[in-house]
């Protein structure tokens, strides 16, 4: 059997009195992308806010269950520290307004004012950039607000900055909704390049994208996981008819 | 429809039209002429002499305000560094939590303060402060003076502060960053411009304010560069010179309004800039 680096068990999620998740107990293996697929208000993006424990700083949101990160459960560790394993990209690209390129791919260092000497200080910024595939078009703009490149090399920069924390998992919650095709298709390489490193859980509106990119499919409907397995198998020979009949298109 | 209702709509609308902007016109020209006659009573009074000596008794000629332009300056600046604080830190506080109950017994208070007469918040100084410390000082006058500008500070930085994405916070906290810091490093700064407009606005506001000085600050003839002894101030040598019965001294009022009128424009000219300056693209 694979190994895990996050496993949930029995995850139950509220807002308020609404209870948006049921029972969900799934696996992520080491080095996957997992797709998480399901039509508006499944509860998808819910689930991997759940995971870095996001989801619990809206008024009124509770959570119940265990989720394991390498065998830790995160509910008993410092939110802080596991929010720094696990990374999180957004739909929107978020850089912040007030930061260079250099200061943004830094932010989880200097906003957690962890002392870094200027060497360590560029070679993270390079890698991070280089692992982000955006090194080539900033190397020579480092210096200049994150907010005057386009939607794609922003959503990029982001990942670049989750990425020099070095995280274990990349929670991704549809990061190419608000960017162009081709902008997309690049992120899309990107996430099948970080796979070698990271685990990435995306939850995506996309089926092609998910066909695309994914290991792993799992379907979400009103709050429940309806079926998790093997991408192909998910896509071609569904078990649930639920499934078949959202990746047919019969609704969204 | 025929041709005369058709021209009827068109002079209503041309009417219409005109009117506006004779209102408009109308509501404009106070500050023309305020600054019309400050300018033409007051520049004659203007010289280096007059910004950097002190005042004259009655009968001799001459005289400045260096007192009074230092007192001003200070009492605003201790009531700066009073108020500045205190309002960003209470903007922050009802920005992050805008429906808890403290929040809105508090945005209750603040209106009101801000519609309070001043110089009730003058009375109010001179009980706490010159009362219980023995004796007038321009500190007490920073005092009233803080209290003033509390209201302005807190709701620019309220008002600015909300416009600033979530994403931008759920950016900071998904870094594993703690919630403080996320305030403290991607919030403020992100609203600078809008924080330091409102702190700008409130120190143009207060500059010029006589009643909550009248009986704190008190005014002094001499120069003084302790706050915690009696300090002039613009407004204050105005208010005394302009109902003196002395020509020169009317001269030298004149003089003072006009340096205190030009803080002020300076000082709206500056927090435009700073909107333009540290405006955040998002």
């Amino acid at each position: 059997m694979e190994s895990s680096v996050l496993v949930t068990k029995d995850l139950n999620a509220w807002y308020g009195e609404n209870h948006v998740l049921h029972d969900i107990s799934m696996s992520f293996p080491h080095n996957h992308v997992i797709a998480v697929m399901g039509p508006s208000g499944c509860g998808k993006s819910t689930f991997i806010r759940c995971l870095n424990r996001i989801h619990e700083l809206t008024p009124g949101a509770r959570t119940e269950g265990t989720v394991l990160l390498d065998n830790q459960n995160i509910y008993s560790m410092a939110a802080i520290k596991l929010r720094r394993k696990v990374g999180m990209v957004f739909q929107k690209p978020n850089p912040f307004p007030t930061m260079s390129i250099y200061d943004n791919v830094l932010a989880g260092y200097k906003l957690n004012n962890i002392k870094l000497d200027s060497q360590e200080r560029d070679q993270i910024v390079h890698d991070a950039l280089i692992g982000a595939g955006l090194w080539k078009e900033v190397k020579d703009s480092l210096h200049q607000k994150g907010t005057f490149l386009s939607g794609g090399q922003q959503q990029r920069l982001c990942i670049a900055r989750t990425i020099a924390m070095r995280p274990e998992v990349l929670l991704l919650d549809e990061p190419t909704s608000a960017l162009d095709p081709i902008s997309a298709g690049k992120i899309e390489d990107l996430i099948v390049e970080l796979k070698k490193q990271y685990t990435i859980i995306v939850v995506t509106h996309n089926m092609q994208q998910a066909a695309r990119v994914s290991d792993k499919t799992a379907f979400f409907y009103l709050g429940e996981l309806t079926e998790y397995g093997k991408t192909d198998k998910i896509f071609t020979d569904p078990e649930n008819s639920k499934t078949q009949s959202y990746i047919t298109g019969r609704f969204s | 429809m025929d041709e005369t209702s058709l021209n009827i709509r068109k002079i209503k609308n041309r009417v219409f039209t005109i009117g506006v902007a004779t209102l408009t016109v109308i509501s404009a020209l106070p500050l023309v002429f305020i600054i019309f006659y400050v300018f033409k009573r007051g520049i004659s009074a203007i010289s280096w002499e007059f910004l950097v000596t002190l005042p004259k008794s009655v009968g001799e000629v001459g005289g400045g305000i260096a007192n009074a332009l230092v007192g001003t300056i200070l009492i605003v600046l201790v009531a700066s560094i009073l108020a500045i604080p205190v309002g960003i830190m209470a903007g922050v506080y009802l920005s992050e939590n805008p429906d808890s109950k403290l929040s809105k017994v508090a945005r209750l208070c603040i209106e009101v303060l801000n519609g309070t007469p001043s110089i009730v918040i003058g009375i109010f100084a001179y009980l706490v402060i010159v009362l219980s410390t023995g004796g007038f000082s321009a500190v007490s006058g920073s005092f009233a003076l803080a209290i003033m500008m509390l209201p302005l500070i807190v709701r620019t930085t309220e008002e600015t502060l909300q416009l600033i994405p979530e994403s931008l916070k759920e950016a900071g906290l998904a870094l594993g960053v703690p919630y403080y810091r996320v305030v403290f490093k991607v919030v403020i700064p992100s609203g600078l411009s809008g924080i330091l407009n409102g702190v700008m606005l409130a120190v143009a506001r207060v500059a010029g304010e006589t009643a909550p000085l009248l009986f704190t600050a008190f005014g002094n003839p001499y120069m003084n560069w302790d706050i915690f002894k009696p300090m002039d101030n613009l407004p204050l040598l105005i208010y005394n010179y302009a109902t003196s019965p002395y020509q020169s001294w009317h001269q030298i009022a004149w003089g003072a309004s006009l340096v205190l009128i030009t803080m002020v424009l300076i000082m709206n000219l500056l927090s435009r800039w700073a909107i333009k300056k540290w405006k955040v693209r998002f």
